[in-house]
């Protein structure tokens, strides 16, 4: 019995009608991770959260908390509990009848709700706020309240379904570092869904990225930046050129404009792939002044985007259009669209993905 | 002349440019326009509600002070309160606690029966919702009258209700003129004003705080009893008076359906006024039911003004 894990998803399939959500999904979570499901809105993640919740029951696998199969059990069985995406705070009780409310139903004795509600209260800091009501409370601090009904239960897993979504963008970065905190310091395993990648790189110790009802890969997320699996991981992680290509042989592939440029694989040769390249991973040059041993392509300048801290220079190829991002920096010169370019690139750091 | 004209052009000039800029008083001047526009919209309807309906009430009021004489008129000299005093006549009580038993119920069972079905309908597809909806409605397309005479086939000898009840080995049974056939037809009339108004406050409810309520341990029982009820309540309130109040007063039902013996509150008013010839009573009893019926609406603003 593999007790280490958190939550233990073997072959979970879930179809509405004859939509499929989730298509035989396999994932284990650690215990005291926390995990994010990545993915574009409908690709099946918060589906799979739900299942988790006991939301939704799956089509057909198995789905163990701590080794405990509970894919048939109703929600308020489960050792589980969930941040709705929009609070779901109950409009009618106060912020301490919302807290106290999972306890109560478990029947607690009235001196530990007490206290446990006090103590979950003041570790999201809304003391003071006792008596108020949700709509007396803003964005922030419900959010605060519906972490606090959750983890006051002292679930073995944590639900969190787009928590941030309905934040403002500076409330969701400090929110970001308050739940890793959080996490830290409750030691519960976190399981996240969000479709923002930023977020997910940020705050998880382990992404799942999801399309179309299939978790596409699972990783570290440096790992999942710096080795897409796929052209769709590494197209929805962070910004990348998709560079059209063949491989050639183990270090060579061959671009649909016929050029070849170094870059390691292990695809058999013929095999239709796209060198993935960071826009901050390559740079610009005079024309045909590409520095010895890196891979390179020439086009010309054809818009420039002032970020403030960044420059984004948009490159014309013959075939295609490429993007490349420099620091903004006044020792760095600066090139005017219509200037012909060579946009160079150290050989590992194109990744070679398929479809 | 056109250096005249010139001059009075000027004039009208400098006496627009003085009316273009904003004063208090300009200010003052549009306000009280615009009430008095909106109270000549409002005229009619005003008018209307005067003369039909509160001058007759105040007719109906100074009546419940008169005297009836002993023709059957009535006198209105001599104010006395004398029919107000009828309502301790053991009668007169009786009648007035069975009519406010008989609501109570139709209420306690429309609530009871319009509840899930309500809820029901709260959760369907919007098609299925619209298509069940009409169904609720499909009665009001048939006389009230009607409907109610359509009760007497079905309660009376040999009608559906006593085949059935032979049927499933209880006997026949005959439920006409009595309390249970006009309690039977209150509620067949009056359910789907307990329906609309429960179906309007649960759909607006978020499924999301119920998903809620189940993740933090609570059973389904739980969850109707902490969450859905308290957030459906001011459709639980709406639904109650709309069916109490008319239930109260009824007429036409206890008339059609229910026996002699059992006269109710509405019957009663009516025999006063139209057989009894004594128009105080009547007039008194009527003003009876409204205040117990401008009781309960207070309760239910009071109700609406602190919800949620």
């Amino acid at each position: 019995m593999t007790t280490s894990a958190a939550v233990e998803i073997t072959g979970i399939t879930k179809r509405f009608d004859q939509v499929i959500a989730v298509d035989t999904m396999d994932l284990t979570i650690a215990d005291g991770e926390f995990f994010a499901l990545l993915g574009p809105s409908g690709c099946g993640k918060t589906t799979t959260l739900r299942m988790i919740a006991g939301l939704e029951f799956p089509t057909a696998g198995s789905l163990r908390i701590f080794g405990e199969e509970v894919g048939t059990l109703p929600p308020n069985k489960r050792p589980v509990n969930t941040v709705f995406q929009n609070y779901a705070l109950f409009p009618h009780m106060s912020v301490v009848q919302n807290v106290a409310f999972g306890l109560k139903m478990k029947k607690v004795p009235k001196a530990e709700i007490a206290d446990r509600v006090r103590e979950a209260i003041g570790l999201v800091r809304l003391d003071g706020m006792e008596s108020r009501r949700s709509s007396q409370l803003s964005g922030g601090q419900q959010q605060r309240v519906a972490l606090a009904r959750a983890l006051v239960n002292r679930p073995k897993v944590l639900l969190l379904d787009e928590p941030l979504g309905a934040l403002d963008l500076k409330l969701r970065q400090q929110m970001q570092r308050e739940l890793k905190q959080l996490q830290r310091e409750v030691g519960i395993t976190f399981v996240f869904v969000t479709h923002d990648q930023e977020e997910a790189l940020t705050i998880s110790d382990r992404i799942g990225v999801m399309n179309e009802g299939e978790l596409l890969q699972v990783g570290e997320p440096e790992e999942i930046y710096e080795h897409p699996a796929n052209r769709f991981v590494a197209n929805f992680i962070g910004q990348t050129n998709l560079l059209d290509g063949t491989v050639e042989s183990a270090d060579t592939v061959c671009l649909a404009n016929g050029a070849r440029i170094h870059a390691e694989s292990d695809h058999s040769p013929g095999t239709r792939v796209a060198v993935s390249l960071r826009p901050e991973r390559a740079s610009l040059h005079a024309p045909g002044e590409a520095p010895d041993g890196m891979a390179s392509v020439e086009g010309s300048l054809q818009q420039v985007t002032y970020l403030g801290n960044a420059l984004v220079y948009s490159v014309g190829l013959d075939w295609m259009q490429l993007e490349v991002r420099s620091e903004n920096r006044p020792d760095i010169a600066r090139l005017e669209v219509g200037d012909p370019v060579t946009v160079a690139w150290r050989p590992g750091a194109g990744t070679v993905v398929t479809d | 002349m056109t250096v005249l004209e010139d001059a009075n052009d000027g004039a009208a000039l400098r006496a627009d440019a003085e009316a273009l800029v904003a004063t208090p008083e300009f200010e003052r001047a549009a306000a009280r326009a615009e009430s008095r526009r909106g109270f000549l919209l409002a005229l009619p309807a005003y008018a209307y509600l005067v003369l039909f309906f509160a001058l007759p009430l105040v007719i109906v009021f100074v009546y419940s002070f008169a005297t009836r004489n002993q023709f059957g008129g009535t006198d209105l000299s001599g104010w006395n309160v004398d029919a107000y005093r009828t309502l301790g006549d053991p009668i007169v009580r009786n009648i007035l606690l069975r009519s406010l038993w008989l609501a109570t119920l139709t209420t306690v069972i429309c609530l009871v029966l319009g509840y899930p079905f309500a809820y029901y309908l709260a959760t369907r597809t919007p098609t299925v919702r619209n298509l069940m909806l009409v169904f609720v409605m499909i009665p009001f397309w048939a006389n009230f009258l009607v409907r109610n005479y359509a009760w007497r086939v079905l309660l009376g000898r040999d009608g559906l209700v006593s085949d059935a009840t032979e049927l499933v080995g209880l006997g026949p049974r005959e439920f006409l003129f009595t309390n249970t056939a006009v309690m039977i037809g209150l509620v067949y009339g009056f359910l789907p004003f307990m329906i609309l108004p429960l179906y309007a406050s649960i759909e607006r409810i978020d499924g999301a705080l119920l998903e809620a309520s189940r993740d933090l341990y609570a059973s389904g029982w739980q969850t109707f009893l902490k969450v859905l009820l308290p957030l459906s309540r001011p459709g639980v309130v709406a639904g109650s008076i709309l069916v109490f109040v008319p239930s109260l007063g009824a007429y036409v039902t206890p008339e059609i359906l229910g026996g002699a013996k059992t006269t109710l509150l509405g019957s009663y008013i009516v025999t006063q006024f139209l057989t009894a010839r004594n128009w105080p009573v009547g007039a008194a009893l009527s003003f009876v039911l409204m205040a117990i019926m401008g009781a309960a609406m207070i309760v239910y603003f009071r109700n609406e003004g602190r919800n949620l």
